[in-house]
């Protein structure tokens, strides 16, 4: 092949392999949530309450314990799995059974979930049971409106025991 | 020109047939490619395209076979730009955006340039890695001997995606949002974080300038894991070539410059966690994978590129290879003179302190874990001489499955047997074109493991008996099987590399032509032009000198 016919198909090549990069470095647009629509974020970290509540050790077993571990009260270490449920405009958005963190099971329960909803107004309820009967005992309901792209995030504060709904 | 009856594959002599099939070279087919199916298929495809590139660069500056040493190219590019980038960077999470657009912005001089190149190089890190992975594999270069090449090479991919991504979080613009909050639900799936990473990044103000530093602190710190990793990579080679030639190194900065020019890297919006990006003009190169993500889920996306790892690491032993024969060193022909340690392309030959009782300071020693079975060793070693007045011929180093020996019984039957006006040998190897097919009444074709285990004396002992031309090919140049092969012989023969060509051999009767597994025309044509060539030469001074010394080789 003449010289300056090699040189032209380097150039040719070196292009076409730039080309690839170019195009791949920011195309094709990926579109990761359609324009009218918003997201919704569950996220919460928090320790639902022991299984067993604390109990008096009876004398017989305080007995058979070395004298320096012989404490009055025992409470059981696992705790309940939080159970959290959403409802968006009257249907069910999210329900999360989470369970509680630590190889005894006695940490927090986290909860991370996502979804894509229509923007507009929406009503939002929100309630969780951390208790071990398994009755829902927390609540909180925020209406909202949700322009597009928007994230509500919705947390749940322990201290307080109360949803918070940000946005 | 008349063929001989059956000159597909060339006996080798010195074995049985039982020894030859059990020991013999690992083939194409052997090396784990399966016979027929898709991997003959592609190996021809890579071929092909090898050749189309060979016509714009040259065998010797062909891209594809300076992967390797490309990708360090575009790490140290990516490393100088980084550097300059860094220097006018804000590491705090409320500069870092603005920081960038300063510098894209050209308020450090050539800072936009600096970041488009440090972006396209990194972009062209990860094309050139994976199409180095996938000519490995295709040559069948992940099993057997090489694999631990094959297997350290594997961190280095992870390893390279974490230093890319990390970088696109610094910008801290609406896809760096988008990729640390999806690589953070990536990560949650695994059950090793008590909270999970992604609440970090819920709200706008749990980003902290302390993150920023963790941030850079892994985006400088991974390279140069990666820079490590890419050093151990290379260590059971000798002679890794980690620089490309000029030339390529030159035509890919100036590619990459003008890419960085002409379409400059841009951020995207600010960050801005109480919002969700709609539509991104992802690097698909790096950030392709959080699309898969949102696809389908996060412990899908782990099975698929979980099991992928686990079955690249695997590939060296699916199934295990036989080892080739090594290299085996006969102490009594050894003086340790150190050539086949210099040749080795494995590292696999040492030289240590001499355990016989020769008033010698050293001897070569085969380490056969290391040992690829090239024969690149045999052909090195200055006792390799078919001149030698013994009956047989033991060398320094020599191959069990071939030995130097068979090969000058081998060469001299040929010499006896051929006929015509101008006779030719031809050497060639397993890898590069099938010879068979140029054997004739006036051609004798010999099949060598490797082109570069052919001793220099043999082209002598060749010409001085008689023949009228030596042709010797391989592998194409740059891809010889066992790397160095092609190279060594061409130093040999023109006399700058030991050992060599002697002076009073007639070069113009000696030719080298190089051809790959595709290129069976073309060395025939070759073979032609050089009879051609031959025809219009004197006859040589000295030819004839070396008769067989055997008189059943004579007859046979």
């Amino acid at each position: 092949m003449p010289k300056a016919l090699r040189y032209l198909a380097q150039a040719v090549l070196y292009a076409a392999f730039v080309a690839v990069i170019g195009y791949f470095s920011t195309a094709p647009r990926y579109e990761h949530l359609p324009a009218d629509e918003a997201l919704i974020k569950l996220s919460f970290s928090h320790a639902g309450e022991r299984k067993e509540a604390c109990r008096e050790r009876t004398p017989e077993e305080l007995a058979k314990l070395a004298p320096n571990m012989r404490a009055q009260t025992v409470c059981p270490r696992e705790r309940v799995p939080v159970r959290v449920e959403i409802v968006l405009d009257d249907q069910p958005l999210f329900h999360v059974l989470a369970a509680p963190s630590g190889l005894a099971k006695d940490g927090a329960s986290t909860v991370y979930r996502r979804a894509p909803v229509p923007a507009g107004t929406h009503r939002i309820g929100a309630r969780l049971s951390d208790v071990p009967s398994g009755e829902f005992n927390r609540a909180g309901d925020v209406t909202v409106e949700l322009k597009p792209g928007h994230v509500l995030v919705i947390d749940f504060d322990g201290q307080t025991g109360k949803f918070v709904f940000r946005s | 020109m008349m063929r001989l009856p059956s000159p597909a594959a060339l006996p080798r002599v010195g074995l049985s047939q039982g020894e030859r099939r059990k020991s013999e070279p690992l083939s194409l087919r052997e090396r784990g490619r399966g016979e027929g199916g898709i991997w003959p298929a592609l190996h021809r495809a890579l071929q092909h395209v090898e050749r189309a590139f060979d016509l714009a660069f040259g065998q010797r500056l062909n891209p594809w076979r300076h992967l390797g040493a490309l990708c360090f190219w575009c790490f140290w590019i990516v490393a100088a730009t980084g550097i300059c980038v860094y220097a006018a960077f804000d590491t705090s999470v409320s500069g870092a955006y603005a920081s960038v657009e300063r510098i894209t912005q050209n308020a450090w001089p050539l800072g936009g340039i600096a970041r488009s190149l440090h972006r396209y190089a990194s972009d062209a890190l990860v094309v050139i890695v994976l199409a180095h992975l996938a000519r490995e594999w295709i040559a069948g270069h992940a099993r057997g001997f090489r694999w631990f090449s094959w297997l350290s090479g594997l961190p280095l991919l992870w390893l390279l995606y974490l230093s890319g991504i990390g970088g696109y979080w610094l910008v801290w613009d609406r896809l760096a949002q988008f990729s640390l909050i999806a690589t953070a639900e990536w990560l949650d799936w695994l059950p090793f974080f008590g909270e999970p990473l992604v609440r970090n990044f819920i709200a706008g103000e749990s980003v902290t300038d302390r993150f920023f530093s963790l941030l850079i602190f892994l985006h400088i710190g991974i390279p140069l894991l990666l820079l490590t990793g890419m050093w151990v990579h290379i260590q059971r080679i000798s002679r890794p070539q980690t620089n490309p030639p000029q030339a390529i190194a030159l035509g890919f900065l100036i590619a990459l410059l003008v890419l960085a020019i002409s379409r400059p890297a841009l951020s995207g919006a600010p960050a801005d966690l109480a919002t969700a990006p709609a539509a991104l003009d992802l690097d698909w190169l790096y950030l392709g994978i959080h699309p898969l993500l949102y696809a389908a889920s996060a412990g899908a996306l782990w099975v698929l590129i979980g099991g992928a790892t686990v079955l690249l690491a695997l590939l060296p032993w699916l199934p295990p290879l036989p080892r080739p024969l090594a290299a085996r060193v006969d102490l009594a022909n050894c003086n340790g003179c150190g050539r086949c340690f210099a040749d080795c392309p494995y590292a696999a030959v040492t030289l240590q302190p001499r355990t016989d009782s020769k008033s010698l300071p050293r001897q070569a020693i085969v380490d056969a874990d290391l040992c690829a079975g090239c024969g690149i060793c045999a052909g090195a070693c200055p006792s390799s001489t078919p001149f030698r007045s013994v009956e047989a011929l033991v060398t320094g180093i020599d191959m069990p499955q071939q030995p130097i020996d068979a090969l000058r019984l081998e060469l001299e039957r040929a010499i006896a047997s051929l006929k015509g006006d101008t006779r030719i040998v031809v050497f060639g190897c397993d890898s590069g074109t099938d010879i068979g097919s140029l054997a004739a009444s006036d051609t004798a074709a010999l099949k060598l493991i490797c082109t570069g285990m052919l001793p220099p004396s043999f082209v002598e002992y060749a010409l001085r008996a008689g023949i009228d031309g030596v042709l010797v090919t391989g592998c194409r140049y740059g891809d010889c099987e066992f790397r160095l092969g092609n190279r060594w012989i061409e130093e040999r023969l023109a006399a700058a590399r030991e050992p060599h060509l002697r002076p009073a051999v007639p070069i113009e009767r000696v030719r080298i032509a190089w051809a790959g597994p595709t290129d069976a025309e073309a060395l025939s044509a070759e073979l032609v032009r050089f009879r051609a060539a031959l025809a219009t030469l004197p006859i040589a001074a000295g030819a004839g000198h070396v008769r067989p010394k055997r008189a059943e080789v004579a007859h046979g």
